[in-house]
């Protein structure tokens, strides 16, 4: 690889950081430049400073955009190795689960089910939720499992974390091709609305990210998310409308438990998959929205607040 | 400092401009917190006022430690420079600041040109993937892309002399393979500025020369390389230039076999070493080197006595121990004087005394030496002085002075330690002697 010194003022590629640094060489300004394509012979400035966060980062977010790949792809790829029948598992999970909360709450409970068959509406709510709270514990713990990577090598944080919640994704994807061959079995057709479905995936991904910046980060301080994810996991289960449809909640309580994100996400999914018995609750999708949008944004914050400490505290 | 950025290349920009990096850990924070939150959330419920004043008064008590303080110094394109110093110096944390895994305190730091870091061979590697796919991974982490792995993915295999395994588990590997493996993807980054830290600790010697060989060639293309280590004989074959950070200051920075020799007389300075068992009641109290004039020295000439002399003091009686003394370059041991081995043990060691033990004529080249010592016990089996480090010294001299002329003379000479004198019968006839006692003779 040759290299080059010359810094051309005139390539349209210069960014205006870069003028910014030569006019305000006192500026708090980390950044990082670089022409050329990829493998093509490029000039790299790099600027650390004491007490400045890194302006560079989302372009470096972007280099390091493969990484995404390939965490995810470690992750699935060691998930089943050495067990006996493999990637099944993600769907014997959501299968024994759905038949458990098909029990308890439609036989044992007698919960109303609208007319529909009460293994769709269980599964139709375990679907985003096995998501959510996969993709909670496992980002939840991502840094801390990968600290070897975080104390030896430089990349943006935010790569570990978010790969996490696509591995989780990946297993999304793997139950959802059940929910269609159970919708089959079922001779179930969705409703229009399912062009809706990919909004209300979004919210599931965005909560679990959100929630997921946060654990993550707090957990590389405190090990004591360590105890506090199976509980939320296992406590969620049955404050979230996952075995029930969340109708059978008082009228005057609605607007507090749709603070829950997944309330609007499960409410959302069946909306859109099973259809008009479970017209959807407006102002708790609102207050959905907010709510993720809220967590993905604090999540962020204080991920990237406390992201260059990670390697002097993990 | 920084200059609007200029159309001229006639004058290359420095590779790496440090100018007075501080990097401050705070010790004893974690232990005044308590076990993690639930001190900070109990506090904070019981008495919120007071609990924040106790904060505030926590981070007064906590101890700061500065683990870098007022370094600057730059270095140019090209330039291979070493960086030394004892454990804590604050080597490790400069390049981890450097390789941006931590952020500086204070100071600021300009870098020019394409960096990798290399902190650790194998950074990355999953024990569950096989060879090829841990190529993939490792070259993604060290920031490679999947178009560059492809590109380079034979030329990795076959530094890494794997191939029959490249789809096995790497948990199946040797660890000789792993570190092949590991150290072959790192090799072929093409960054323009290398940081490389203590990678040669780990591997057989084979492999440390074939590392040194990569980072060398690394070297002789003009590319900027910062290497930090405890090995003297890498760090002086390899820099041009040595900085030695001692206490988190920068101590010197010079030419590389000033600075390494300077380093090394401290070393010498810094010691003598001195340890205790209390279980057995046994003090050494110093170990030094003295050469066969009686005077303390740490450097000595091919052919010299080496004298080592501890110095002890049993406070209770100690029967039958057995020392050991080791003579180790950096490709492992040169010789060693072994009571296990010749028998001659004290009948007891009680008050304060000497061991002396002479190395008569030395038959090492001219590179940096560590004594070793262990102390057994009478059953053999249990360790009065375990096996450490208790002195160091380096062989100085001019091998032309011995004979010596070989054309790759300091190249060839890394290779080995210990030369016992030898002599050549050639079909012409002529009978060469080599010997490092003696001097030159050639018939």
């Amino acid at each position: 690889m040759q290299r080059t010194h010359t810094r051309t003022t005139a390539s349209p590629n210069l960014p205006p950081i870069m003028i910014d640094l030569a006019a305000t060489p006192t500026t708090c300004s980390q950044h990082e430049t670089r022409f050329g394509t990829r493998d093509a012979p490029r000039t790299t400035q790099l600027l650390i400073e004491a007490g400045c966060t890194e302006r560079q980062y989302w372009r470096d977010l972007w280099r390091y955009r493969e990484l995404f790949y390939f965490l995810a792809w470690r992750d699935l790829l060691v998930r089943y190795k050495q067990t006996f029948v493999g990637v099944s598992w993600s769907l014997i999970r959501p299968f024994l689960t759905m038949i458990v909360l098909t029990v308890v709450f439609g036989k044992l409970g007698k919960m109303p089910s609208g007319g529909l068959p009460y293994p769709l509406l269980v599964f139709c709510g375990m679907l985003p939720w096995q998501f959510f709270s996969t993709a909670m514990a496992e980002s939840g713990n991502s840094l801390v499992m990968n600290s070897n990577l975080i104390s030896k090598v430089y990349f943006p944080r935010l790569v570990i974390t978010v790969s996490s919640v696509i591995t989780s994704f990946v297993d999304f994807l793997i139950s959802a091709a059940f929910l269609v061959v159970l919708m089959i079995w079922y001779r179930y057709a969705p409703p229009a609305a399912v062009l809706f479905l990919p909004f209300f995936v979004l919210l599931a991904f965005g909560a679990s990210l959100g929630v997921g910046l946060w654990i993550g980060a707090l957990m590389v301080q405190y090990r004591d998310f360590r105890f506090i994810v199976p509980f939320i996991v296992q406590f969620g289960l049955y404050i979230s409308p996952v075995g029930f449809q969340s109708s059978v909640v008082p009228e005057r309580f609605r607007l507090l438990y749709a603070l829950n994100p997944m309330v609007g996400v499960i409410d959302g999914f069946r909306w859109c998959l099973l259809g008009a018995q479970n017209s959807i609750y407006w102002t708790g999708l609102a207050v959905a929205v907010i709510d993720v949008i809220v967590l993905v944004a604090s999540g962020i914050w204080y991920f990237r607040k406390t992201e260059q400490t990670f390697a002097d505290v993990i | 400092m920084l200059k609007a950025p200029s159309t001229t290349p006639a004058k290359p920009n420095p590779a790496i401009t440090i100018e007075n990096l501080g990097k401050r850990y705070t010790i004893g924070h974690q232990q005044a917190k308590g076990d993690g939150m639930r001190h900070a959330i109990e506090g904070a419920m019981r008495a919120p006022l007071a609990w924040l004043r106790s904060r505030r008064q926590e981070k007064l008590q906590q101890v700061d430690f500065w683990a870098l303080k007022d370094v600057s110094f730059q270095i140019k394109q090209g330039e291979v420079v070493g960086i030394i110093g004892r454990n804590g110096a604050g080597k490790s944390t400069l390049l981890k600041i450097l390789s941006r895994i931590t952020v500086p305190t204070e100071g600021r730091i300009r870098i020019d040109g394409r960096i990798a870091s290399l902190l650790e061979v194998g950074t990355g590697f999953h024990q569950e993937l096989t060879g090829r796919e841990n190529i993939f991974l490792n070259g993604a982490i060290l920031g490679m892309t999947r178009a560059e792995i492809i590109r380079k993915f034979d030329e990795i295999v076959e530094f890494s002399e794997i191939e029959e395994f490249l789809d096995t588990p790497v948990k199946r590997y040797s660890s000789g393979m792993y570190v092949r493996l590991a150290f072959a993807v790192a090799a072929h980054l093409e960054p323009e500025i290398l940081l490389v830290d203590e990678v040669l600790a780990v591997g057989d010697a084979a492999f440390q020369k074939k590392c040194l060989g990569k980072m060398g060639s690394f070297a002789h293309s003009g590319r900027t390389v910062l290497f930090v280590s405890h090995n003297m004989e890498a760090v002086r074959s390899l820099c041009q230039r040595v900085v030695w950070l001692k206490e988190g200051r920068l101590h010197q920075d010079g030419k590389a076999d000033e600075i390494v020799e300077d380093y090394f007389n401290s070393t010498f300075n810094e010691l003598p070493f001195s340890c205790a068992n209390s279980d057995y009641g046994l003090i050494i109290q110093k170990v030094v080197l003295k050469n066969d004039r009686g005077e303390e020295s740490s450097q000595f000439r091919p052919g010299d006595d080496l004298v080592v002399e501890v110095s002890y003091n049993a406070q209770k009686r100690i029967e039958k121990p057995i020392i050991a003394l080791g003579v180790l370059g950096i490709n492992g041991s040169c010789f060693t004087s072994n009571m296990l081995l010749d028998g001659h043990r004290p009948d007891f060691l009680e008050g304060s005394g000497q061991i002396t033990c002479t190395f008569r004529s030395i038959p090492l080249l001219p590179q940096s030496y560590t004594v070793k010592m262990i102390v057994r016990a009478a059953n053999v089996r249990d360790l009065i002085i375990s096996y450490q480090e208790v002195a160091y010294f380096s062989v100085v001299g001019d091998l032309a002075e011995y004979g010596y002329k070989g054309e790759y003379l300091n190249w060839a000479s890394r290779s080995t330690h210990v030369v016992i004198p030898y002599e050549w019968q050639l079909p012409d006839g002529t009978t060469a002697m080599v010997s490092l006692s003696a001097p030159a003779s050639t018939i």
